[in-house]
């Protein structure tokens, strides 16, 4: 579904990527998870077409969209949750929602996608007059999650969608990941609190200062004293 | 009373210009971050495509305020296109300079095709040379003009930036651009689209201007330019509706420095309002200082 080979990501001449590669298959809910500054947020903004790779190459559905803009990949299907949520502020949560959908034409299937919005995250439906700046972190949350399905990706990047939220809110934003993913969606997730999202992913992958250091079965990463002393902070 | 009254109309007249004209430079502002000193060029433009329009062409009002508004907003995309879009991720010292050097070659090339000297408008013909009065208060036809104009063009802006696809995308944009170009918005024509508009309502203040004081010359951009500035710092840059409140606002200024106290007075004043607002509340009337909730 989503490929990434030998990655390159420069900011000026500073090598935040380096030669990463990546897959994740159809239905998979893989994650990327890594510390402060590894350049998981670099990496999801390559692939979602903010950022411009020095090298390497990504491909979706077989397709190399690797130069093709943003919009262009929207269209073959990809959607990005960007880190910090980023949702229009000044701007009802409706205008929002609308905006995810701004490349679809099909008027019903809009309404439809709607409503589904609505049911997964019924405070959205009562915040829907709402300027977006005014709702909570978590009502933010959801906001971008809901926006992002509106395009109905065929596969959604999530960036620490669990960033800054109280630990229940981020049990909840997990188990709605997850029922996206099994309704069909195949989820990249990038996140910093590695022993929740291990637990959801069937793969991960740990991102290390611009490279990736370890990748396998979540299970086995989850048991492995490695992840365990680095990242989950256990003993 | 009766005086009082006949200047807060002369206010609205002088402030509708200061508006239509500040309507541009908060748009652009609030997609690009920039202040388009080149904007005020533009609404020199039109006052002169209206002119040659009505003497060469021998034009109506209409027809000719048409035509300029539709000029300028070509004259406005390409200046974006040839000047501003190069420099999409050049510092913004560097745009600025660049748009002051727009301005410059614009005010200073048309003083070398069409001379420096002033020009007068035609008069007007027909029914727009009418002027009524009310009490001791006298209306121009051509006040009637500049305000149903300037109300028409604000009522299809406000549809616009509302209510289409097009104006929904211009305020994606100028809130998050990120964000706008990950849900599939075109930054690149949301931005010329921007430039389009702020262009053809200078293209409009233009000609009122014209028909209003008639007479025009390559420089008469740059006063009422910085004032229409003013007023959009008034309001709030980047805020269409503090645009308009702060081109009326500017305008009965000064209006009522001129009326009540001295002429001369009266840019001195505009600008120490500029110093106080960015003094006392930088974000302007209607701005909010934070915006970003984390
Ligand atoms: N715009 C930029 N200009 C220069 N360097 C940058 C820029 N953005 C990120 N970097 C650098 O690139 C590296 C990777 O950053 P990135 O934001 O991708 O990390 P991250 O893994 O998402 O971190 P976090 O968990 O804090 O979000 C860091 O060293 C960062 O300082
Ligand atoms: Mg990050």
């Amino acid at each position: 579904m989503l490929e990434i080979r030998d990655l390159e990501v420069y900011y000026g001449v500073i090598r935040a990527l380096k030669s990463i590669s990546l897959r994740v298959k159809e239905g998979e809910i893989v994650t990327l998870i890594g510390a402060n500054g590894a350049g998981k947020t670099t990496s999801l903004r390559t692939i979602s077409g903010l950022l411009r790779p020095h090298a390497g190459s990504i491909l979706l559905n077989g397709v190399d969209v690797t130069q093709l803009s943003p919009r262009e990949r929207v269209k073959e299907g990809m959607s990005h949750v960007p880190e910090g949520r980023r949702v229009f502020p000044m701007m009802s949560v409706l205008e929002n929602l609308e905006l995810g959908a701004f490349l679809r034409r099909d008027k019903e299937g809009i309404e439809e996608d709607l409503t589904h919005v609505y049911e997964r995250f019924p405070i959205l439906f009562d915040r829907r007059k709402q300027m977006a700046g005014t709702l909570s972190g978590g009502e933010q949350q959801m906001l971008a999650i809901g926006r992002a399905l509106m395009s109905r990706p065929k596969v959604l990047l999530l960036d620490e969608p669990s960033m800054g939220l109280a630990p229940l809110l981020v049990q909840e934003i997990f188990n709605i990941i997850q029922t996206i993913n099994e309704a069909g969606t195949t989820v990249l997730l990038v996140e910093q609190n590695a022993n929740m999202a291990l637990q959801i992913a069937s793969r991960a992958y740990v991102l290390e200062t611009g490279s990736i250091v370890l990748s396998g079965e979540a299970k086995t990463l989850l048991e492995s004293e490695e992840i365990k002393k680095a990242y989950l902070g256990g003993k | 009373m009766g005086q009082f009254l006949q200047q807060v109309l002369n206010s609205i007249s002088i402030g509708s210009i200061y508006a239509l004209i500040a309507l541009g430079y908060t748009m652009v502002y609030g997609i690009i971050r920039l202040i388009n000193f080149a904007h005020a060029s533009v609404y020199m433009l039109g006052a002169y495509i209206g002119y040659f329009a009505m003497t060469y062409f021998g034009l109506g009002f209409f027809p000719a305020i048409l035509i300029a508004m539709v000029l300028c907003t070509i004259i406005g995309v390409l200046i974006e296109k040839i000047a501003y879009k190069p420099l999409r991720n050049a510092t913004r010292i560097a745009v600025l300079i660049t748009a002051i050097g727009v301005s410059m070659l614009i005010e200073y090339g048309m003083m070398f095709f069409v001379k420096a000297n002033v020009r007068s408008y035609p008069p007007m013909t027909g029914f727009l040379t009418k002027t009524f009065t009310l009490g001791s208060m006298t209306i121009t036809t051509q006040q009637i003009l500049i305000l149903v104009v300037t109300i028409v063009l604000m009522v299809i802006l406000q549809f616009v930036v509302r209510t289409t696809r097009i104006g929904k995308a211009m305020r994606a944009v100028s809130q998050d651009r990120d964000a706008a170009e990950l849900m599939g918005i075109d930054v690149n024509s949301t931005i010329s689209f921007t430039f389009a508009i702020g262009s053809a309502l200078a293209g409009a203040a233009g000609v009122l201007v014209g028909v209003y004081y008639n007479s025009i010359n390559p420089l008469m951009g740059m006063l009422p330019g910085l004032k229409a500035f003013v007023a959009a710092v008034f309001g709030g840059i980047g805020l269409i509706p503090g645009a308009v409140l702060g081109g009326y606002f500017i305008g009965a200024v000064e209006v009522f420095v001129a009326g009540y106290g001295n002429s001369m007075y009266r840019d001195a004043v505009v600008f120490a309002i500029l110093i106080l607002v960015l003094i006392i509340k930088p974000a302007g009337l209607l701005g909010k200082s934070t915006r970003e909730k984390v």
